[in-house]
């Protein structure tokens, strides 16, 4: 196995050294550094959405993705100024007033990833007008429920059903606000002919919008999943 | 109409010295339908059925204009400078014989026959020519990118999806003078090693994908497409691809996936379509407005490019201009020209006796204007410089009848509904941002929510994935910054000075 050649940067002050193409988020999160995310997944390809891993990056007026941004050599990064903490309780209040999040009667209370962001970043409640959306939740499959008012849009779902499952159960319809996670030609969950049943969406959703009807969430969620099929996959 | 004329020269027996063509948009839309006789540049103004055989007799028969209907309004073309829109209303766009007429397809000839890929690559770049599409990134670097990337095959988009509501100037043209698109890929295809091409056009434009569709095919029985052009080891194909009606697929990443046939997102830059565009090989995106200037650059040479518009943003640019506003149309300004000239010479100044209140610059994610700003000369940065933005080119007119603060609710709610979904300050930010507007032009606004803005504003602006993100913000944000009393009186003294808003509320009363 070549390795790639080795990059010395600086994250928050402290000089790290990594593989050339390795993502600010990973070496930030080898070298003990943590970084928020909601979308990023390891294992799965990133997808850049949530803007919650946004850092800044000396000599740039602009905001990168830690998920997508590779590493180069000699930039400084810094990835908790008092803007970047501003923007991520932004960005927590805009998801949890987006749509239902009420954590005393969601399923996923205490292992939902939104909740412990919001506790993390010091979030104790919603500037915003919440929104109370009345989307369509199907539990016509045997045991996998949606409920997609507790959606965050985070494709999690739908990129380990395509890159992992490998069937694309999974997927978007419509756009804005009005965007909503579907299975098949926007069949209900029961009749789709291509979902597998394998649970691994339920595995690795953030939140509580997809859950095993019946299943405790400390049995359900196992979110190093992805990461680890694709390194046993990737084993020589 | 056609029709009309056709018989009217049948009737006087002068088929032989004159002949009727359809065009394409002259760009006065206000005097439509609009009839040109050359030579000489007569453009008569609306002109009806019986006005047709009056203009063959006086005209062409006599030889004496018919002054009654001929256009009287100087200003609008004496600012104009044509150089895109040069065939736009003279040639037949479904002739290619009209456009070679003019002088098309020497520039493709010219580069096959004389210059080398590298020296067409150097002329654009010398030009300065910017990207007509709304960021201004030099057209010459962005070639120079593609043609380095080591990759092959490589593509170009042409991108014809013209979102913004108000905005025809890519489809004019499309109409108009289709070849100078196919001419301009042509060209940039042979200067950065391309043999494929696609032209990304919304479905909205039925007219624009007929016309574009007769001239493919016409270049490719002229030769002038497909294998060995003009004799030449040089290979160049051409594809059309429909749009589904989405506003964010004209965003750079998000126009590739659509052309590859999937939801059109847009991904995070880097990695560049210049290194990794349609299906991961190196592609060139442009504007197709910035492709039909590229035969007259070829042609001309770069330092004839240099004398239209400033030293440092060269060039002409097309602008939708529309609004409250005597002459609307599609014109075509060098750069540096300012704002004024556009709305009073150009545009002859606003309708039926009101006053001017604002002007929206860059479609719906442009910023709003006022009255002191009208001196501001037309080019990427001083745009930039005072919240508004080049974008598409559309500039809409307000007269006092319009209310600012529902201005800016109208198009957030607009970026709202064009909004991909996919990250969270453009989805969510920007619902949020509209039930506070939602709020305000009810009469339950408080103080606090012109501060919740200005944040939301700044955070959805910074932290968005495209450009989409980016710029919805300014409307809001130029009004905040503009006409900030009226957010105020709104709030404070629950009043709207154009009438414009609290209507449910009155008709409750």
């Amino acid at each position: 196995m070549t390795l790639n050649p080795m990059i010395t940067l600086k994250i928050d002050g402290v000089q790290i050294s990594v593989p050339e193409g390795t993502t600010i988020l990973k070496a930030a999160k080898d070298n003990g550094i943590l970084i928020p995310t909601l979308c990023d997944l390891e294992g799965l390809t990133p997808y850049g959405g949530c803007r919650l891993c946004l850092v800044e990056v000396t000599g740039s007026p602009k905001l990168f993705p830690a998920c997508i941004t590779p590493a180069s050599p000699g930039m400084e990064v810094t990835t908790n100024s008092d803007r970047l903490k501003d923007y991520r309780r932004t960005a927590v209040q805009m998801l949890m007033a987006e749509r239902v999040h009420i954590c005393a009667v969601c399923v996923a209370n205490d292992h939902c990833e939104l909740q412990a962001l919001a506790n993390q970043l010091g979030v104790d409640h919603v500037a915003l007008e919440r929104n109370f959306t009345r989307e369509q939740i199907d539990s016509s499959h045997d045991f996998l429920v949606i409920d997609r008012n507790r959606c965050i849009l985070c494709t999690r779902c739908i990129r380990i059903c395509d890159q992992i499952e490998g069937v694309h159960t999974l997927d978007l319809k419509l756009r804005s606000k009005n965007t909503e996670v579907i299975m098949d030609l926007d069949e209900s969950w029961g009749n789709s002919c291509s979902c597998t049943s394998c649970r691994k969406c339920a595995k690795v959703c953030p939140v509580g919008a997809i859950y095993i009807e019946g299943e405790p969430i400390t049995q359900t969620k196992n979110r190093d999943v992805a990461e680890f099929i694709t390194a046993r996959r990737n084993r020589k | 109409m056609l029709k009309a004329f056709e018989d009217a020269v049948k009737e006087f027996g002068v088929e032989n010295i004159c002949k009727v063509a359809r065009t394409g948009c002259i760009g006065t839309c206000s005097v439509g339908p609009a009839v040109l006789v050359d030579p000489g540049d007569y453009l008569y103004q609306c002109v009806t059925l019986e006005n047709a055989r009056e203009i063959v007799q006086k005209h062409i028969v006599l030889g004496e204009p018919v002054k009654r209907i001929l256009y009287n309004n100087e200003g609008y073309f004496q600012k104009q400078q044509r150089l895109v829109l040069r065939n736009a209303g003279k040639i037949d766009p479904t002739r290619i014989q009209d456009y070679i007429s003019v002088g098309g397809y020497f520039a493709l000839a010219k580069c096959l026959a004389t210059m080398t890929p590298q020296g067409v690559v150097d002329e654009i770049t010398n030009s300065g020519l910017r990207g007509r599409g709304g960021a201004g990134f030099p057209v010459g670097q962005k070639w120079s990118l593609v043609a380095r990337a080591h990759n092959t095959p490589k593509y170009i988009v042409a991108n014809l999806d013209e979102g913004d509501p108000g905005v025809f100037a890519n489809r004019t043209l499309a109409e108009a003078d289709p070849h100078a698109i196919i001419e301009g890929m042509l060209i940039a295809g042979y200067a950065i090693g391309a043999q494929k091409g696609y032209i990304y056009i919304r479905s909205e434009y039925p007219l624009a994908i007929q016309t574009l569709q007769k001239a493919i095919a016409q270049a490719k029985d002229m030769n002038l497409l497909g294998d060995n052009i003009l004799e030449t080891q040089h290979k160049f194909d051409l594809e059309l691809r429909f749009g589904a009606g989405a506003f964010v697929a004209g965003e750079e990443t998000a126009i590739l996936v659509s052309v590859e046939g999937r939801r059109a997102q847009p991904r995070p830059r880097p990695p560049y379509p210049a290194n990794q565009g349609l299906w991961t090989k190196p592609t060139l995106i442009q504007n197709v407005e910035s492709l039909a200037n590229a035969p007259l650059i070829v042609l001309n040479g770069w330092a004839w490019f240099k004398s239209f518009g400033l030293p440092n943003c060269t060039g002409t640019k097309c602008f939708s201009l529309t609004g409250e506003i005597n002459n609307p149309g599609l014109i075509e300004v060098p750069m540096g020209i300012t704002l004024r000239e556009i709305v009073y010479d150009i545009g002859g100044g606003i309708s039926n006796g009101k006053k001017f209140k604002s002007v929206l610059v860059g479609g719906p994610s442009g910023g709003c204007l006022p009255e002191p700003l009208l001196e501001a000369p037309i080019d990427y940065d001083s745009l930039k410089k005072v919240g508004a933005i080049m974008g598409s080119g559309g500039i809409v007119v307000l007269n006092e009848n319009s209310c600012m603060v529902d201005t800016a609710r109208y198009f957030t709610d607009f970026c709202i509904e064009e909004s991909c979904g996919k990250c969270t300050p453009c989805r969510a930010g920007l619902a949020r941002v509209k039930e506070i507007f939602d709020r305000i032009t009810t009469g339950e606004g408080e103080l606090n929510d012109i501060d919740i803005l200005e944040k939301a504003s700044e955070y959805i602006s910074n932290a968005s994935l495209c450009g989409l993100g980016q710029t919805a913000p300014n409307p809001i944000l130029t009004t905040l910054r503009y006409f900030r009393e009226e957010y105020l009186e709104h709030i404070v003294d629950k009043k709207c000075r154009a009438g414009v808003c609290f209507k449910n509320e009155k008709a409750e009363e």
